[in-house]
């Protein structure tokens, strides 16, 4: 009976999805690193979500020392915050985005000649890495993240429908983000060397296309997204772990497997889907089978619909 | 490939086998490290039996699995269920590990239904996604696995003629595991004779060109998956038994399927004695001997407090610099299959990859 009153009741509903839309975007985010870099070097980057979870743990120490150093108290005083998240928000992603392209210079550009398994198995060694890195930044438990946006409610305190200043952060980053990313892969000139170089390397390359540093500025730009992702992820979960970056780096992955890999659009949509499927799978189903539910859902689209849902091609090797 | 057992791994196990013989060596080894070698080794060969069963869909086959571990916990819970005085079956240990060897190998055929479709990194992500959901599961329905605290106490197998308490006496298990590591590499040895174990290795080697010869590679891409989750199966019923619990949902995560693949992959794929290599140093460095050294630490004072004074708290990059080391340096691994050094050392064409 209660599952049935919630199915009815909107307001809930509403609710459900703005929670599930404001994780979704975040999904998105680091699906876009995903579906970025296999679309151009057909590798399946199992050290994105574990990038991710690093560029977490700096955003914590950027914030924790900038605090500890001012001294100053942060809640309630709003150009402190602002500064400190304006900081954060530019080093983390720096940071991310040439450690990506660090570790491609250093561990996958040897292998783009070898079988398909070598830089799989060295992205997983890379993910190994990066989770020791991790648990030496921030020990085996769980961090908190300071609170330096406020839950409180943008439509009043009485309004039964929460949106927050969290939510909206959510969306004030990723949205510019996502336009940005759009015109520049439709627009620039390095964005038209990208898409030619994600249809056919070959080719691209001939045309006299510069096919490294095409793949740098990949890995430069899904690191750096995955840095925002991150920022968001700390200021709206408020807890950063050394083990964070598998389960979002999952999820991230589904959606971009989800949305039709390679697809930049795609990853956006699947990245919203998945994150409708774990608010509406809480609600509806129980929040310890959402985790199951998402793989599920990855399996069945894989096996009925590989090409995912946005995806046009048609690859021979799936 | 060589026609005969390198007389090496002969030695291996004679003095494997041999090891209980002497409680001498158990005793030097205690007082030396405080702990038990004879506990410790038959984790070991389980381990071995484990990656002995990726390896027939990894190694032989060429298909990229990341749940192996999923099958190991299905194994060990089939086993736990059906034994645990705790539950109504109650039943004997030797059949309760048939009938786990039986559901994971039906389980394995339903996975590797999907299989069929995919190839390369899809499929794996189908494992893996397996895999995860598997371990969901388990921790889902505390009614039938006791949730996170795994079921326990299980009893000891019974063996006519082994009148020794298996819980304080580690040499039955050790005897068992071993007896068990010994049968399944024997029987692959045959299995990889066989037309079975052949036309494997022609999918891996050319999948296309294997389909030409009149092959039916989905028919034995299932048999792939069905008999390593068979094995894996097998391998995880004993290790419920040989822990009297099974140990909970974590114990056969993400993490468990990418350290028998690291095994794997550093011994050498499709390389039976490679694999058993692989398992002997990484199983040897993870349980034997990072706790030997974190323990000298402890007593000389230098591995206080801290994670990274801890030589166990390496172990994540030790293991993802093996897996980067190994596939730039030596792809084919330390005791390579002859054929996959081959195949790994031919640049692949384009058009093939």
């Amino acid at each position: 009976m209660q599952i049935l009153f919630a199915a009815i009741d909107t307001n809930a509903l509403t609710q459900y999805l703005i929670n599930g839309l404001s994780y979704g975007m975040l999904i998105a985010l680091v699906a876009l690193g995903y579906t970025m870099v296999y679309g151009i070097v057909e590798l399946i980057n199992f050290a994105h979500g574990d990038l991710f979870m690093l560029g977490g743990f700096l955003g914590l120490t950027i914030v924790t020392t900038t605090i500890s150093l001012t001294g100053a108290s942060v809640i309630g005083n709003v150009p402190m915050t602002a500064g400190i998240l304006l900081l954060a928000f530019i080093l983390v992603p720096i940071f991310c985005g040439f450690l990506n392209v660090g570790v491609d210079r250093i561990i996958y550009k040897p292998l783009r000649k070898a079988p398909r398994l070598a830089p799989l198995v060295s992205a997983i060694g890379v993910s190994f890495i990066f989770q020791n890195f991790g648990l030496f930044w921030g020990g085996p438990q769980d961090v908190d993240f300071p609170k330096l946006i406020s839950n409180t409610n943008l439509l009043g305190e009485s309004s039964s429908i929460r949106f927050t200043y969290q939510d909206l952060l959510v969306v004030g980053v990723t949205i510019p983000l996502m336009i940005a990313l759009t015109l520049f892969v439709r627009v620039t000139p390095l964005g038209k060397a990208m898409r030619a170089t994600a249809q056919n390397p070959t080719a691209a390359q001939l045309m006299g296309i510069n096919t490294e540093r095409v793949i740098a500025t990949t890995f430069l730009i899904g690191g750096a997204l995955a840095g925002f992702g991150s920022m968001i992820y700390g200021l709206t979960i408020n807890t950063v772990h050394y083990q964070m970056g598998f389960l979002v780096g999952l999820y991230a992955f589904t959606a971009a497997v989800l949305g039709g890999i390679g697809n930049i659009p795609g990853a956006v949509l699947g990245g919203l889907l998945i994150g409708l499927v774990r608010s509406l799978g809480s609600a509806y189903v129980g929040e310890r089978w959402t985790g199951a539910l998402i793989f599920t859902m990855l399996i069945v689209v894989l096996v009925f619909r590989p090409s995912g849902l946005l995806g046009s091609r048609v690859r021979e090797k799936v | 490939m060589k026609p005969y057992f390198p007389s090496w791994s002969l030695v291996a196990f004679a003095a494997l086998v041999a090891y209980p013989l002497f409680p001498a060596l158990e005793h030097h080894f205690f007082h030396l490290t405080n702990r038990s070698l004879g506990v410790e080794l038959p984790g070991l060969f389980l381990f071995a039996i484990l990656a002995l069963a990726l390896n027939v869909v990894v190694g032989y086959t060429g298909l990229l699995h990341l749940g192996i571990a999923g099958f190991f916990g299905i194994g060990a819970y089939v086993v736990g269920i059906l034994t645990a005085p705790l539950n109504p079956f109650e039943m004997n240990f030797w059949l309760a590990l048939l009938i786990a060897i039986a559901v994971t190998t039906f389980i394995g055929l339903l996975l590797g239904t999907p299989a069929l479709r995919l190839s390369g990194d899809y499929l794996a992500l189908v494992t893996l996604g397996f895999g995860e959901v598997v371990r969901f599961t388990i921790k889902n329905i505390p009614a039938v696995t006791e949730g996170t605290k795994g079921i326990s106490p299980l009893p000891p197998p019974v063996f006519p003629g082994v009148t020794v308490d298996w819980n304080t006496d580690y040499r039955p298990f050790y005897y068992l595991a071993l007896s068990v590591l010994l049968i399944t590499f024997y029987l692959l040895y045959r299995l990889e004779r066989s037309k079975l174990g052949r036309a494997w290795v022609a999918i891996r080697e050319d999948e296309l060109a294997a389909k030409c010869m009149g092959l039916n590679t989905s028919r034995l891409k299932l048999a792939a998956f069905s008999v390593a989750a068979g094995i894996a199966g097998l391998a995880g019923g004993i290790y419920a038994s040989k822990m009297t619990s099974t140990v909970g949902p974590e114990a056969f995560d993400f993490n468990k399927s990418i350290f028998v693949l690291c095994c794997l992959i550093l011994g050498g794929l499709g390389s039976r004695n490679g694999v058993l290599l692989g398992v002997f140093i990484l199983y040897g460095f993870d349980y034997i001997l990072s706790p030997i050294i974190d323990g000298f630490l402890q007593s000389s004072g230098l591995g206080q407090g801290k994670i990274w004074q801890q030589f166990s708290g390496w172990r994540l990059i030790v293991f993802g610099l093996v897996l980067i080391i190994v596939m730039r340096v030596r792809p084919q691994g330390l005791l390579p299959n002859n054929r996959v050094k081959d195949e790994m050392q031919h640049v692949q064409l384009p058009a093939t990859v």
